[in-house]
């Protein structure tokens, strides 16, 4: 450690080098911008939207965007067939979209750490047995069983986070589980073992620890994914229900209305867009900082 | 490779067995599987009569038991709509899905691997970053989306290609494209980074240093490597796009099995569901078979001798 002391960023206080990387990294901090803005608006959505969202008004449906013929700053993103204001509509389906996104990484992660820990730390026929399980359900196209699931369920806000907080779970057993095994073969757990330290401690001080940045980041990519695929499930009209503003919905919407007003589908995908480009590149991102051994091959 | 081979059967042929149980209890998720299979707004003695039809008032081993040896046979019962064997339905619709997945194949392989050996092979420049950037878009561009809006520019505005439908190489293309873009993407940012990495290898700058050109050098010992991890991807990618041609297939009226799905969900008939994600589920179990006896085959390197 004293020889890397050379190094001028390893003289730098732990908060400067922070900074350091986060400036360093123009990607990542796009990224990091593009993910506050749409997580502000969904905090926010009530100070800062110019219209109710679901407030109609038949007279004033179809109405362009701002910037084309017809169109008028009232309504700067034009309004839907029902002549609800765009803009408004998006700013609150990014309440949906995060929240789906959050508790189904937060439900598949949770219950993907216990199992891979469980597997990867017993092993044998307990191992066998849970990875067959998870294996099962990678086999199957992923969208298909989505797709089935949640026709049978039924529309729901919570029935949606419950279905991706399951189906992603095995990506998550996976993952932990193979950095057990390969935590486990360490010297300082072999040493901590040998020491005595029970299962309990081993686990919780020295494999846990270690798991938060492989995880996290697993964690962005994933959470954009969930993104992607409930405005999928909206767009055949099996996630919340069509009262719900969500960017699904409004994209089912706007399909038929495709070919005289196109920015009724286009606007809810550009925010899909912008909400997933974020997301990656703050993945990307948390890589670099959180696990050095995994850095792009970019740089 | 012969022992290998073996234990990759029985390994495939488990994992249909578990796809059989799991679609089995997936419409009967709920509990009540004959109210799932009728309209939500239906009478209590229409759901009475589905019930009876399908046989959900007798003991669940019966009918589990019933199923597993009706799929043994490939019978998956009838469809509630067509009124015809599920299974038969399903297999109609296939060419026009494996067209529509090939075609996107293509064009995502066609554009990446010059792409990313472009970008791979000159790190900084104009190509790199096109490379990049097309990399992250495959990425965070939801294809229903791309789908739409490449129908609003090139139908609607230009009118180079129909809106929908499956007549003659023309009408492939958009949906080809949408299918696509997102392996494209994949496929860029692997052949862009095997490349990175192959480029430092001591046998390509040997190769350099013999005063072999460029061309010749990407070509014989860049793009072998390159290729064994495509074949890699290729089968995963396949099985994605089937997942993803439910939209494509839909927005474009395209006659394959995505847009089936989407109907059979719609129409709550889910024998055909079932019959469908049996099958989808069948075909991505064997191409991950074909792709591990593939990839033995190709790389030397690779003996699964266990």
């Amino acid at each position: 450690m004293r020889i890397d002391a050379l190094d001028q960023e390893n003289v730098r206080s732990p908060f400067q080098r922070i900074l350091r990387v986060i400036f360093k990294d123009k990607a990542g901090l796009f990224g990091a911008v593009l993910f506050a803005t749409v997580l502000f608006s969904a905090v926010f959505a009530p100070y800062i939207v110019p219209h109710n969202p679901v407030a109609q008004s038949l007279d004033a449906s179809r109405q362009p965007p701002a910037w084309q013929e017809g169109g008028s700053w009232e309504h700067p993103f034009g309004t839907d067939n029902l002549g609800r204001d765009m803009i408004s509509r998006i700013i609150y389906g990014s309440r949906v979209s995060l929240t789906v996104g959050f508790f189904g990484v937060a439900i598949a992660m949770s219950l993907g750490m216990l199992l891979g820990l469980i597997a990867g730390y017993v092993g044998g026929r307990v191992d066998n047995i849970i990875m067959g399980v998870a294996n099962l359900f990678l086999a199957i196209p992923y969208l298909l069983l989505v797709v089935v699931v949640a026709a049978v369920i039924g529309r729901s806000l919570i029935n949606v986070i419950l279905i991706f907080g399951f189906t992603n779970a095995p990506l998550f057993v996976r993952i932990t589980r193979g950095e057990v095994l390969r935590i486990r073969k360490s010297g300082y757990v072999e040493s901590a073992v040998s020491i005595g330290a029970r299962p309990g401690r081993v686990v919780f001080h020295h494999i846990l620890p270690n798991l938060i940045g492989p995880l996290l980041t697993v964690a962005t990519f994933e959470m954009s994914g969930m993104i992607f695929y409930e405005a999928g499930l909206g767009f055949l009209g099996l996630s919340v229900p069509p009262s719900i503003p969500s960017w699904g919905n409004m994209l089912a919407a706007g399909r038929q209305y495709i070919q005289f007003s196109p920015w009724i589908a286009a606007f809810p995908g550009l925010a899909i867009v912008v909400t997933s480009l974020g997301m990656n590149l703050l993945g990307d991102w948390l890589r670099d900082i959180l696990d050095p051994k995994m850095r792009r091959s970019a740089s | 490779m012969q022992r290998y081979l073996f234990s990759r059967i029985i390994q495939s042929g488990l994992l249909m067995v578990g796809v059989l149980i799991i679609t089995f209890f997936m419409v009967r998720l709920t509990g009540d599987p004959a109210r799932t299979m009728v309209p939500r707004d239906a009478s209590p003695e229409r759901v009475e009569e589905m019930r009876e039809a399908m046989g959900f008032n007798e003991p669940l081993v019966l009918q589990f038991t019933r199923y597993m040896g009706g799929a043994a046979r490939g019978n998956f019962g009838q469809s509630l709509h067509y009124r015809k064997p599920a299974m038969k339905l399903v297999l109609e619709r296939v060419p026009a899905t494996i067209e529509l997945t090939l075609a996107a194949l293509s064009f995502a392989l066609l554009f990446s691997i010059p792409l990313g050996i472009l970008g791979g092979s000159r790190p900084g420049t104009i190509w790199d970053t096109l490379a990049r950037g097309f990399g992250l878009l495959g990425q965070t561009i939801p294809n229903f989306w791309l789908a739409l809006m490449l129908i609003v520019v090139f139908s609607v505005n230009l009118g180079w290609f129909p809106t929908f439908g499956r007549g003659g190489i023309i009408s492939i293309i958009l949906p080809a494209v949408a299918l696509g873009f997102f392996p494209l993407g994949q496929f860029t940012r692997l052949v862009r980074s095997s490349v990175l990495e192959v480029r430092g290898e001591d046998y390509v700058r040997t190769a350099y240093s013999k005063g072999i050109d460029e061309r010749q050098v990407l070509m014989r010992h860049v793009f072998r490597n390159v290729s064994i991890t495509l074949v890699s991807v290729v089968g995963v990618q396949f099985g994605y796009m089937l997942g993803g041609s439910i939209y494509i297939e839909s927005i474009f009226s395209w006659p394959g099995i995505g847009r089936m799905i989407n109907e059979a969900v719609q129409a709550r008939d889910f024998p055909l569901v079932q019959a469908i994600a049996v099958f989808s589920a069948g075909f991505v179990v064997v191409l991950n078979l074909l792709t591990d006896i593939a990839y033995a085959l190709i790389d030397p390197r690779i003996r699964y001798e266990d």
